[in-house]
């Protein structure tokens, strides 16, 4: 590339002189000279200076070259210097410049510089190569020093580029060591035997040990008994190179008997050539997240008031014995439900309710020993025991009769000796066969079908009454279409007026005729009913069937009837107007329409909820309080409710039946008689089913009477005929 | 483990370096046999390949100058590479005394060596930092020291970002730095091209010999270079061929070669101070 240049300039500026005007003396000539040595030397410079600036650079040099051939003595020195001048400071490092530098001069330098008279062309001729001779050696002393000088530089460069390096590694080293030292996460590394070889302060207060002690351990000794199946698989594989992290929640025994449970990640560290080198751990201690998981986890799975597993973890449980392939082949179950329970809660309040149910969760577990055995409580006074491979229906049987006899045993509560009876429904059978639905269906049915044969008794599930019995769940899916369908009937009971034997109105009782079970009571579907809430039509529906027919009996005033309202029904917001609707739609008067209200519903009723049963009372409607005397009565109470008669329940008349009766029960109801007809309310009595019973009720003044002796409930033709009339 | 960022890199001087490199070309003395010998590799596969340095050289040179004049004095020089001679502050400084440089430069031995050069110079620094990462190199205490960000730097990316693959987003780093200089900054680029110079074959095998050096070789074609002009507006000529940027002699005796890779000025928009 260059050499051709070069050349081409060297022709062309060979004789005669490049610009046709001839050799030129002194300064003009040195200028061309410097013009010439510029543009042959430029493209074999490394200067980052300009053409021009370049010619500029060397003119001071030819002038000191053109001096040196005319000076006596002549010194070679110059030349020296313009070769060193030429590297150091043009930078004319490359060997390849020096023939273009020299060759110019050779050529041009003696014609432009001129010839003075002292000196001949000869003398001129052998200075100008004794000057090269010298700007050769001086271009190679200049090169030579300056490659020493740079390469020198570079080493230092290189050295103090090293020292930088190693000590910004032990700068780094040392903040690594510092993210080790005071890292709150336990940090482990361990060979590839399991040998701790370095741990952390964090790690090492983890474990209580000292950081001393920690690094004296083998990470392969820390196995504990709730260590989750795969971790030593998932570790082994680690070890062998298969596998570069894990995590795992892992238990570690502490040496002050505790456990410590971390979030464990374990890291593989290989070498440059990808062997594994180190096991790298890092630990957080989770014992108390743990320990806060577990309480929640347990608060989400037992029963708050007897600590007994609830409903969710008794459902799991179920689940998973009855999933095929858990290694449960049988279960066992008893559903268990208090008898009567209703009624402790209501005459005792809910406190004494609640340390009842408390002590029968103590008894049932008492009862069960092997840990494959549940006991939960399922809601309200519903418990079940579940059991894992029973050793036959016996087992189980023998089970039941234990808890039975265990909660026979009276339990003392404030002050009281209860005994508590109780029904329970067994199911025993094959896991796998059943759905947990199915089995829980079962328990309930066969549950009932021990409460319906008079309860403190348990039953065997078996399939021949399961098809016949009437579940609870099937009757509340039912009672919507049954409504629908007109399945309910109502019947009628007369109440009688004690002064006179006649009839002073009729009490209109619900009745379902089931298609498949036959007549049930409502005692069967009404809680069914309040619980869904279907209660609130079907009231509805009662209620103006019953209005209806006391229109029809009768020829002048129509015949009063007694209505129930449920609690449900008593707070729903349509009560007031609905049943003004209904009396104005059959053209009744209020007076004629009882509603019965039992005691228990308006117990802690406030002043708003008062208010519709005000508002009907206002009106005219007659408000019976029903069930006297089996709740938790406020007699003071009872002048605040718009009761206009008390409806004794049957339980105090039946000390009454004897003869001569039980003197404690006649002074009582005498009691309550007197004290209504002090607050300017009738006394009904219920459950009347003797003459003399009849006879002392009259005489203690009660004002009319219901039960047997009279008449049992009958269908609306069968009432007209035997009593209507009589009206 | 992956080490952190800030963790410092290691030196291995048997790996070519391309600013040792650079200095061969420049026929200088600071470097190794291995940097010589892959300088003389790259040589034979781009045949003139010192001349387009030295054009290089020149282009920056005038580019200093007439950032000079246009009344800006502050540079901030990154991938700096081995002091030589010509350097921007020895330019610089030749215009005007007061010109603050600032060298920037991943190459640890560079730096080394520069703060050699240039210790006892309060008004030139050495920075060690990567153009990739524009936090660094604006973030130094040097650059806070010596540059006042709000008045007109001069950016120089001369020969740089041919050494800077796609993957590390290079477009990204200059608008960052853009984004932070004063309007009026100048930059200043120049970059490698297989266009406009001698037929080639597109500069593969000069690529495959600085593969196995400290920064491999992206020959980008004249558009792309321009795109990394995007924040700035170009000063005249515009992006040309290194010796076509406001020459002050005639171009005609240049080496072909030399017009093989662009360099242009751009200016930042807005109100300068």
């Amino acid at each position: 590339m260059t050499s051709k240049d070069a050349s081409e300039e060297h022709e062309k500026h060979t004789s005669p002189s490049p610009d046709g005007s001839g050799a030129a003396d002194g300064e003009d000539g040195l200028r061309r000279f410097a013009r010439i040595w510029s543009r042959t030397v430029y493209p074999a410079t490394q200067t980052s200076l300009s053409r021009a600036e370049l010619e500029d650079f060397l003119h001071p040099l030819a002038v000191r070259l053109g001096e040196a051939l005319q000076t006596f003595p002549f010194s070679p020195a110059p030349g020296r210097e313009v070769g060193e001048v030429l590297v150091n400071e043009a930078h004319c490092t490359s060997p390849e410049a020096l023939p273009h530098i020299l060759g110019v001069i050779e050529s041009y330098l003696v014609l432009y510089a001129g010839t003075p008279d002292s000196v001949g062309v000869d003398e001129a001729r052998s200075r100008c190569a004794r000057l090269q001779h010298a700007i050769a050696a001086g271009f190679a002393l200049a090169v030579r020093e300056r490659t020493l000088a740079e390469q020198e530089a570079l080493s230092r460069a290189a050295l103090a580029a090293q020292t930088a390096v190693e000590e910004a590694l032990h700068a780094s080293e040392t903040r690594f060591r510092a993210v080790f030292k005071d890292a709150t996460i336990g940090i482990g590394i361990a060979d590839m035997n399991g040998r701790l070889r370095d741990a952390n302060g964090a790690l090492a207060r983890m474990f209580g040990h000292s950081e001393e002690e920690m690094r004296r351990r083998n990470i392969n000794d820390w196995v504990h008994p709730d260590d989750a199946p795969d971790v030593w698989r998932l570790h082994r594989e680690l070890a062998a190179g298969r596998r570069d992290h894990f995590r795992v929640e892992k238990p570690y025994q502490r040496p002050d008997g505790t456990v410590l449970w971390t979030n464990l990640t374990v890291s593989l560290l290989r070498d440059a050539e990808g062997e594994p080198r180190y096991q790298l751990a890092l630990m957080e201690d989770i014992t108390e997240r743990r320990l806060l998981h577990l309480r929640l986890r347990y608060e989400a799975t037992h029963d708050e008031l007897t600590g007994l597993p609830n409903r969710t973890l008794f459902a799991e449980r179920l689940d998973r014995i009855l999933t095929p392939g858990n290694g449960v082949s049988r279960f066992g179950l008893c559903y268990l439900d208090i008898d009567g329970f209703k009624t402790v809660n209501d005459s005792l309040g809910h406190a004494v309710g609640d340390q009842l149910l408390v002590a029968v969760g103590e008894r049932l577990q008492s009862c069960t020993t092997a840990p494959a055995h549940l006991v939960a409580r399922i809601g309200g006074d519903e418990f079940a025991v579940l059991m894992s491979d029973p050793q036959g229906t016996e087992e189980v049987t023998c089970l039941a009769r234990a808890l039975l006899a265990a909660l026979a045993t009276p339990i003392s509560l404030d002050g009281r000796e209860l005994s508590v009876r109780a029904s329970i429904g067994i199911v025993e059978g094959a896991a796998g066969e059943l759905e947990p639905a199915e089995v829980l269906r079962s328990a309930d049915i066969t549950m009932y079908r021990a409460k319906d044969a008079g309860g403190n008794r348990y039953e065997l599930a078996d399939p021949d009454s399961e098809a016949r019995a009437i579940d609870r769940h099937s009757l509340t899916n039912r009672l919507p279409a049954a409504l629908e369908r007109d399945e309910f009937f109502l019947e009628y009971q007369p109440l009688i007026r004690m002064s006179d034997g006649q009839v002073d109105g009729a009490e209109a009782l619900v009745r379902w005729r089931h298609p498949v079970h036959g007549r049930l009571g409502p005692d069967r579907f009404i809680p069914l009913a309040e619980h869904t809430g279907l209660i609130v039509p079907l009231g509805r529906w009662v209620l103006e069937q019953a209005v209806a027919q006391t229109c029809t009996w009768a020829g002048g005033q129509p015949l009063r009837v007694n209505v129930n309202l449920s609690p449900r029904q008593l707070h729903h917001p349509d009560l007031v107007p609905d049943t003004i609707a209904v009396l104005e739609a059959a053209g009744v008067a209020p007076s004629s329409l009882c509603l019965e209200v039992t005691e228990s519903a308006l117990i802690g009723a406030d002043e708003d909820e008062l208010k519709p049963l005000w508002q009907l009372a206002e009106i005219g409607v007659d408000i019976a309080l029903d069930d006297f005397g089996t709740g938790y009565s406020n007699l003071a109470n009872l002048r605040k409710l718009p009761a206009t008669t008390l409806k004794l329940d049957r339980s105090f008349t039946q000390g009454l039946q004897r003869h001569p009766a039980d003197p404690v029960d006649l002074t009582f109801v005498e009691g309550i008689v007197s004290l209504a007809h002090a607050l300017g309310l009738a006394v009904t009595v219920e459950g009347v089913e003797t003459e003399s019973q009849a006879d002392q009720l009259r005489d203690l003044g009660c004002d009319t009477a219901q039960g047997w002796y009279y008449a049992r409930p009958s269908s609306p033709g069968e009432f007209a005929r035997d009593w209507a009339t009589a009206g | 483990m992956e080490r952190p960022a800030w963790a410092p890199q290691g030196i291995d001087l048997n790996v070519p370096s391309v600013s040792r490199m650079y200095d061969y070309y420049l026929g200088g003395s600071h470097n190794f046999e291995v940097d010589r010998e892959t300088a003389r590799q790259a040589i034979r596969a781009w045949p003139g390949l010192p001349k387009i340095m030295q054009a290089n050289r020149a282009f920056m040179r005038r580019a200093i100058r007439f950032a000079v004049q246009e009344g800006i004095t502050q540079f901030l020089d990154i991938g700096s590479g081995i002091p030589t001679f010509g350097n921007v502050h020895e330019v610089a400084h030749a215009l005007d005394r007061s010109a603050r440089v600032v060298y920037v430069d991943n190459d640890p031995v560079a730096v080394a060596h520069s703060r050699a050069v240039l210790e006892g110079d309060q008004r030139v620094a050495m920075v060690s930092a990567d153009f990739r990462s524009p936090q660094d190199v604006l973030g130094s205490p040097e650059t806070e020291n010596l540059l006042d960000l709000d008045r007109p730097v001069v950016l120089m990316l001369v020969a740089l970002l041919h050494f800077i693959e796609d993957r590390d987003e290079p477009r990204k780093c200059v608008a960052e730095l853009a984004r932070r200089l004063a309007p009026g900054s100048l930059l200043v680029l120049s970059h490698g091209s297989a266009e406009g110079g001698p037929p080639r074959d597109g500069g593969a095998a000069l690529q495959e010999v600085y593969s196995a050096a400290s920064a491999p070789l992206v020959i980008r074609s004249k558009a792309e270079i321009a795109q990394f002009f995007e924040e700035f507006e170009m000063v005249d000529p515009g992006l040309v061929a290194l010796p076509r940027w406001r020459p002050d002699s005639p171009t005609e005796y240049e080496d072909p070669v030399v017009f093989s890779g662009f360099a242009g000025v751009g200016r930042k928009a807005g109100l300068a101070e």
